[in-house]
């Protein structure tokens, strides 16, 4: 199976290659097309290459009209506060349904799996009255806060918790830790592959994210890199497809890059988290 | 006079007793072995001490002071678990580090980065980096300080659990199988090592096995368990030579010790296949004769057993038998240059001293017994 | 071995283990019951409700706004396109993706390469990506229909024409799901013994389409039953490509579940009609679960 020589292997490439540009299309054109003065553009040549280099234009006309540093710092601090709330919450639960024996855990224990049933967009509606009635839309609160528990990574944690040998929980103890010193010195320590895993899948998800951001946010202070690019494409662009794509090349950038250097992590992190899409 | 004392402990999971008011008393500085076969309660009994497992009756007493009801870490015992429990993600000297830094520092003083500014942190830290070097030397661990338990053999990473348990000067050792995963010789090596260990450190022990060579080589006294309940402690000499209960004759000792069905009449006088063996016994009724391999020498007169096989051990022999009359499988240990007294025809008859007959009633308890001659055969 | 680890755990519980896990757990509840369990239940009850935003009372109409639904073109269609968008995006997204992981896994070279390149969407900003797509499919200046017109065809206006909007969507939505079920069956391809493949070959399944029916797609069964529940909550779900390029156009030929929802609740700020729509949504994706563990319960023991 293995062993094939290059050339048995020759049709297989072929076609991979094939269907691979067919996935790439699409970046492949807005990065050709964030290089093209607007005439190129519209003459719709199957060109890939500029023939005038306008790719300072575009990108430079994003960063006259566009705050992308604000969006993109906006996302890393959403992205950052969730996955700060949603380990500091789900990690010590998870720990506890794990290896501790409760009254109530039992009940804990069927939230999650019931959570798990629900998706996000569900609770928004009454989200957002609440938050409105607080006078917290438009806020980074607004943002992070309905992520912050994330019964999937209780249940992730739990799961990989249990794994852990009950005898290194007893050793602890008797060497004198405290259950909440036992979760942050012994446990998560020994969680990484676990943690790792869920926040990438965390962040992929929100930095992606356009629903709740949508509805939370209204104008460009807090706005994250998927609102931005939305706005960006309604209020200025227009029909201006380069600077438009350049817009897009810049946003989209920073988790690609991040991907491109760590792919097996990602591909591992977000197949073995693929429970909650 | 401390020591560990436990007075009438009893546990239940899910409706099976594994502990029936267990009673077990080691003396300061006594080594004390828990030998029984698996599932007998001895881990329960073990783990209950160590304040893992919360016992349903009874008391705990720990150098003295009351400890049924405090946590584990309050009773200032050290522990090494069966799987070592050493903490990946820390380095050797970290992971012995532990229990000092837990009990020498405040918690704010571990706080990391924070607590290292703080008064008296960097004091107390060397003198727990000095007590942790000193424990490491003693285990030979002096070079592979800064590694991870991941990076060590099964051997190594047993003597870091050993050195995390003597660092902190405990007022006991509880010890859970913590050789069953070495390889045979490194067990037996070890085995020297954790004696010298206690006789250096001089603090009670209980050590939980279930390999008797284990339990016999190491300890000061054995505590033979079986279904939740410790049938006999004794020296391992005694539990040896002197068992009183049947249980304990055929848990100690390889081979099996050879059990012959036995009837003692009114008169006492005890009887095997109808024959009298030479002696009479405090009882009458059903009884058991028990007699350890090696107390036993094939005899002159009398075709009593066929030999079955014989296996050279080295420096002894096994003879494989079977009682002509009662068809019961015997064993027999000889010195390998009396294999010349095996009749060549493959029957023997058997001769024992009284003096080493153990008897026991129907319910397995001893019985005593008073020797009509010197000297009796099976025929 | 230890007899505590054989044995059931005790009942017995100690105060201390109690307490502990109360506090430990007690972050998690409040956030809980705050963000997810409150606000979920608040939706069921607006469900019952006319409450709009910004009004000063509501009042319990029962099941109107659901009648409403049945009543309501935009809402039929909306759900007849959300079922539609699924029914092309999962068997294509799934197939393909089965596809591409056998083609990959079927040599050596490359395969780090192409499972990244697959998987590139997943990752990527849908918003940006959907502009992208936004451009080439743009009927007079999209690399797509150039491309057509040196072929002499005339490319249809793909996202503007009720005709072919939902078509373009859902190759989007293709597009966006096939990388990651390609990685979910690849993962399920590995933990397939070699052994069994050798067997079958030397129980004479010597063409690889046998090699597959015996071994692969038996053994894959479970891996493709999760696959394929999986792609449906997410296609369920689409949202953003019609957000950012239809807003459900034209004349309703896009709109979708989600999209009708937001549009109800934060467009016209109807929110118990809204709620009832939010509900109808968590339904099917209940109903899909239910018919996972239904079908897992049914092949349970050759799994």
């Amino acid at each position: 199976m293995s062993d094939r020589s290059l050339l048995r292997d020759l049709p297989r490439l072929a076609l991979l290659t094939l269907l691979g540009l067919l996935i790439l299309m699409p970046y492949i054109w807005m990065i050709a097309a964030s290089l093209k003065p607007l005439d190129e553009i519209f003459r719709a040549s199957l060109s890939l290459l500029p023939e005038r280099f306008y790719a300072v234009q575009n990108y430079g006309k994003v960063f006259a009209k566009v705050p992308v540093w604000r969006y993109l710092w906006n996302g890393v601090v959403v992205c950052g506060g969730i996955l700060f709330f949603q380990l500091l919450f789900a990690v010590p639960a998870g720990y506890a349904l794990a290896k501790l024996r409760f009254p109530g855990s039992g009940i804990a224990f069927g939230a999650v799996m019931l959570g798990l049933l629900v998706p996000y967009h569900v609770p928004a509606l009454p989200l957002y009255v609440g938050f409105s009635q607080l006078g917290l839309l438009n806020s980074y609160t607004a943002l992070i806060a309905p992520a912050t528990i994330s019964v999937f990574a209780i249940f992730l944690f739990r799961q990989f918790f249990k794994s852990l040998p009950d005898d290194l929980i007893h050793a602890a103890r008797m060497d004198g830790l405290g259950e909440a010193e036992i979760v942050w010195r012994i446990v998560l320590p020994n969680a990484w592959p676990a943690a790792t895993a869920f926040a990438i899948f965390s962040v992929v998800a929100h930095w992606n994210d356009l629903f709740w951001p949508l509805i939370a946010v209204n104008g460009t202070q807090y706005a994250t890199p998927a609102l931005g690019v939305l706005y960006f494409r309604s209020d200025e662009a227009g029909d201006d497809f380069g600077s438009l794509m350049a817009a897009a090349v810049l946003m989209t950038a920073p988790l690609v890059l991040a991907f491109l250097l760590a792919q097996r992590r990602f591909i591992e992190g977000i197949a073995t988290t693929g429970l909650k899409g | 006079m401390h020591g560990i004392s436990v007075e009438g402990l009893s546990k239940d999971f899910g409706g099976t007793q594994v502990l029936r008011g267990v009673s077990l008393h080691v003396a300061a500085g006594e080594f004390v072995a828990l030998v029984g076969p698996s599932g007998c309660g001895k881990s329960t009994l073990l783990r209950c001490i160590a304040g893992i497992e919360q016992p349903d009756a009874g008391s705990i007493r720990i150098g003295g002071r009351e400890v049924t009801r405090l946590r584990p870490s309050g009773r200032d015992v050290a522990m090494v678990f069966q799987s070592y429990a050493l903490y990946p993600h820390l380095t050797v000297e970290e992971n012995i580090a532990v229990p000092l830094a837990m009990r020498r520092l405040n918690a704010a003083q571990r706080l990391p980065f924070l607590g290292t500014l703080l008064p008296g942190t960097r004091a107390a830290r060397d003198t727990i980096m000095r007590d942790v070097r000193q424990a490491a030397e003693s285990l030979g661990l002096g070079p592979m300080l800064s590694r991870r338990p991941g990076q060590l053999s099964g051997g190594q990473r047993q003597r870091v659990a050993l050195a995390r348990a003597i660092v902190r000067h405990p007022a006991a050792f509880l010890m859970d199988e913590p050789l069953s995963n070495l390889d045979a010789s490194l067990r037996v090596q070890t085995r020297r090592e954790i004696v010298a260990i206690h006789k250096a450190a001089g603090v009670s022990t209980v050590y939980v096995t279930h390999d008797q060579s284990e339990a016999l080589t190491m300890a000061d006294r054995v505590a033979v368990m079986q279904a939740g309940e410790i049938l006999q402690i004794a020296s391992p000499t005694e539990v040896y030579a002197d068992p009183q209960d049947l249980r304990v004759a055929t848990f100690i000792g390889s081979p099996r010790i050879n059990t012959l069905a036995a009837e003692a009449g009114a008169d006492g006088v005890l009887r095997v296949a109808g024959q009298a063996v030479g002696m009479r016994v405090a009882g009458s009724g059903a009884m058991t004769l028990a007699l350890r391999p090696e107390d036993m020498q094939p005899a002159v007169a009398g075709l009593s057993a066929a030999v079955e096989g014989v296996e050279f051990l080295g420096e002894s022999l096994l003879v494989h038998l079977r009682h002509a009359s009662l068809g019961t499988p015997l064993v027999l240990r000889l010195a390998p240059e009396d294999r010349d007294t095996l009749p060549p025809e493959g029957k023997v008859a058997l001769r024992f001293p009284i003096a080493r007959a153990l008897v026991f009633d129907g319910a397995g308890k001893r019985v005593a017994v008073h020797a009509l001659s010197p000297e009796a055969s099976l025929v | 071995m230890s007899e505590a680890a054989v044995a059931l755990p005790a009942p017995r519980l100690s105060a201390g283990e109690a307490l502990a896990g109360w506090m430990l757990t007690a972050p998690a509840a409040i956030a809980f019951v705050l963000m997810l369990l409150a606000p979920t239940l608040a939706t069921i009850a607006l469900a019952f409700t006319d409450y709009e935003l910004g009004a000063s009372a509501l009042s319990w109409i029962g099941l109107e706004n659901f009648a409403e639904l049945l009543q309501d073109r935009g809402f039929g269609i909306a759900l007849r396109n959300t079922i539609l968008y699924v029914a092309i995006v999962a068997p294509a997204s799934v197939l393909g993706g089965l596809a591409l992981a056998l083609l990959i896994e079927a040599g050596t070279r490359g395969r780090a390469l192409f499972r990244a390149v697959f998987f590139l969407p997943v990752v990527s900003l849908p918003v940006a990506m959907a502009a992208a797509w936004q451009y080439l499919l743009h009927p007079t200046i999209g690399p797509l229909n150039a491309a057509l017109r040196t072929f002499g065809i005339a490319g249809p206006n793909w996202l503007s024409s009720s005709d072919t909007v939902l078509i373009s969507l859902a190759a989007i939505g293709v597009w966006e799901n096939i990388g990651f079920n390609l990685v979910l069956f690849l993962a399920g391809l590995t933990a397939i013994p070699r052994e069994l493949y050798a067997a079958a070959e030397v129980d004479g399944a010597s063409r690889a389409w046998d090699r597959f029916r015996l071994v692969t797609w038996p053994l894959l069964g479970p891996t493709t039953l999760f696959v394929v529940t999986i792609t449906m909550t997410r296609a369920v779900r689409v949202f953003d490509s019609v957000a950012v390029l239809t807003q459900g156009g034209p004349n309703k030929a896009s709109e979708v579940l989600l999209y009708a929802m937001y549009e109800e609740g934060f467009t016209y700020f109807r929110l118990g009609y809204s709620a009832a729509i939010t509900l109808v949504f968590l339904a099917i994706v209940l109903a899909l679960v239910w018919l996972q563990t239904r079908v897992m319960e049914r092949r349970i023991h050759y799994v």
